[in-house]
């Protein structure tokens, strides 16, 4: 007998506006467990807005969003918080709260009106910091550490809500190479954890190191859904980014995009199609 | 923990403070007259004191006490508002009359004291526009769609800015010899009409409102990382915003109905409590109680001692106010961000 799974959210005809420019246009998107989808497009194409809907923060004009089978805008705040957590684009924060009050605001959805933390909430906040290998942050001001670690913060905190599903709207934007790729790699590790993730992103190199699926955005349509690999190609990255490049697949698995603009300049040589590329070297 | 530590500090030394408060003054009380007076009421005895205890009775419970007590309703007040305006409001240079409360409340006075017959209509009135003129605040954020918090500031300007004035209408029209110096003077602050009664009627709402600001502190934290983040962690934004500024406003406004205009506390406790115990408003919220109260106390001991005549205590809080200010503006430059 085959189960099928509810999927973790389903979203329907989702048409979305701010004004009376359209910004989604009959989205249809389902996410299932352990999942790491990547959202690509360009810039103002609705990548942050559609995060924003699924999360229930928006509400469309039309269309329906279901959270594990129930509709989420007739779903306690509280109790979509305790499912799904938001991890924001990187931000200064404003006033130097400590790290640990940060991830202690993952708590809230698990508290009465009137509140104050428990010892158990402490305990679990010190926890997520452990797990994520930055509790001797806990005590710094939020906004002295670097980027990096503000992004692991309120992934702590995303942790800390108890939440199964992570939105994060630009995850690796505005961190340095190197933690780019350490957030890439807590990302592969939490998703072995049973962690699912929703992210937008600026790199079709992150989407192909991560994600097994991509969703390409353009307009406010999906123009494509699917296997990384298969979607995300040098015709579809023109269509989308108006850029030419060449996916280029090392060693029969890892893809990386070289551009043509660089390669013309660098007089490095890209010819044929994928995976049957050549590399001229540049002493050559 | 530190957080209680801190804060029984700052509780001992503002019930000190009050208590050295009852001795100052033009009659001179000693302390020990003071302690014996108030035992002696304690256990229902006629006090050993120096003095007269009929005297004491008058001069300490009648004259002293409501004006302390005045003095540390309005500092704490002003400082618990202001704290809670520049977390939601997420600008440490955010003060409580940021949606008009203030301006709305000395319009109200000033058109009180020119129509009402009884001080009580005075206050009355002044209480109620203070309040109207956050709701027009708020009334004008509501046309827009937008960015809440930018549109709730830009309706507390266009508000305060119509009752300040209007406010000159009412001055340019009062009577010259009798009425505009009387609006004038309210309007410097002053704690000097503070009487027993009106004190105990106003001590209860500003009482309700501080202990709800502070049970509430724990969602300021949240509210000061941005509507979004708040929503997306469960927090009813809107409706903790809307009763947050109900509160502040409730109390804001009563400070003016028994002090006047007293200007720059709610800005700068707030950074002098952050100072000590640091950004977090579950303990900044009562610490900042706990100084605006202990520094009102002080100010206004200042105000009527320094001097023969007593000075309006809102000059004594801006001349102090404004050179902090300038220490705080460094602070601010090297990064309190937003």
């Amino acid at each position: 007998m085959k189960v099928i799974e509810t999927p973790l959210i389903e979203a329907r005809n989702i048409r979305f506006s701010y004004d009376t420019k359209p910004i989604l246009k009959d989205i249809d998107l389902v996410i299932r467990k352990g999942e790491i989808v990547s959202l690509l497009g360009p810039n103002g194409s609705g990548k942050s807005t559609l995060l924003k809907v699924l999360l229930g923060l928006l509400k469309p004009l039309e269309g329906s969003i279901r959270l594990k089978g129930r509709d989420i805008h007739q779903t306690n705040p509280k109790e979509i918080a305790r499912q799904i957590a938001y991890v924001p684009q990187i931000h200064r924060g404003s006033f130097p709260y400590k790290v640990i009050d940060v991830v202690l605001m993952g708590r809230l959805p698990h508290k009465p009106f009137f509140f104050s933390y428990s010892g158990k909430d402490f305990d679990i906040a010190h926890e997520k910091l452990e797990r994520l290998s930055i509790r001797h942050l806990a005590d710094r001001p939020y906004t002295e550490i670097s980027g990096g670690e503000r992004q692991l913060t309120l992934i702590a905190r995303a942790m800390t809500q108890g939440a199964e599903i992570f939105m994060m709207d630009e995850p690796a934007t505005g961190l340095d190479y190197g933690n780019q790729l350490r957030l890439l790699e807590q990302i592969i590790s939490l998703s072995h954890e049973g962690y699912t993730f929703i992210k937008s992103t600026h790199s079709p190199e992150h989407a192909f190191w991560l994600s097994d699926r991509s969703v390409m955005i353009k307009d406010g349509s999906i123009i494509g859904d699917g296997k990384t690999e298969s979607i995300v190609n040098n015709d579809s990255l023109f269509d989308l980014y108006q850029a030419r490049v060449t996916v280029v697949k090392l060693n029969g698995s890892i893809r990386v995009c070289v551009p043509h603009a660089i390669s013309k300049h660098t007089r490095m040589m890209v010819s044929g199609d994928e995976e049957e590329i050549m590399f001229l070297p540049l002493t050559l | 923990m530190s957080r209680s530590i801190i804060l029984s500090f700052l509780l001992v030394l503002l019930l000190l403070t009050a208590v050295v408060s009852l001795t100052l003054g033009k009659y001179p009380v000693t302390l020990s007259d003071t302690c014996l007076f108030f035992v002696g009421k304690i256990f229902n005895q006629r006090p050993a004191t120096i003095l007269d205890p009929d005297l004491l009775e008058n001069l300490l419970l009648s004259i002293r006490l409501p004006r302390i007590i005045a003095a540390m309703l309005v500092g704490a007040s002003l400082a618990a508002s202001g704290a809670a305006f520049q977390a939601m409001f997420v600008n440490p240079l955010v003060s409580p009359g940021l949606l008009g409360v203030l301006a709305g409340a000395s319009f109200g006075a000033a058109l009180g004291m020119i129509v009402a017959k009884s001080w009580l209509a005075v206050q009355i009135c002044t209480f109620l526009f203070g309040f109207a003129a956050v709701m027009i605040a708020i009334g004008i954020a509501r046309i827009y769609r937008g960015n809440t918090i930018l549109l709730l500031i830009l309706g507390g300007v266009i508000s305060g800015a119509m009752f300040t004035s209007l406010l000159s209408i009412v001055k340019y029209s009062a009577d010259p010899y009798d009425k505009l110096p009387a609006i004038v003077y309210w309007l410097m602050g002053g704690l000097s009409l503070a009487d027993g009664q009106t004190v105990l009627c106003v001590a209860v709402p500003m009482t309700i409102s501080m202990v709800a600001i502070t049970s509430l502190s724990g969602y300021l934290n949240v509210l000061s990382m941005g509507d979004e983040e708040a929503k997306a962690l469960g927090v009813p934004v809107q409706r903790i915003r809307l009763l947050m500024i109900f509160l502040a406003t409730m109390a804001s406004a009563l400070t003016v109905v028994i002090a006047g205009m007293i200007q720059w506390v709610g800005l700068i406790i707030p950074h002098i409590a952050r100072m000590l115990v640091g950004p977090n408003n579950r303990i900044l919220i009562p610490a900042s109680i706990l100084i605006g109260a202990t520094y009102l106390v002080v100010v206004d001991d200042v105000s009527r001692l320094l001097f023969n005549v007593e000075i309006p205590i809102g000059i004594v809080t801006s001349l102090v106010g404004i050179p902090f200010f300038v220490l705080v503006l460094r602070k601010a430059n090297r990064g309190w961000g937003a």
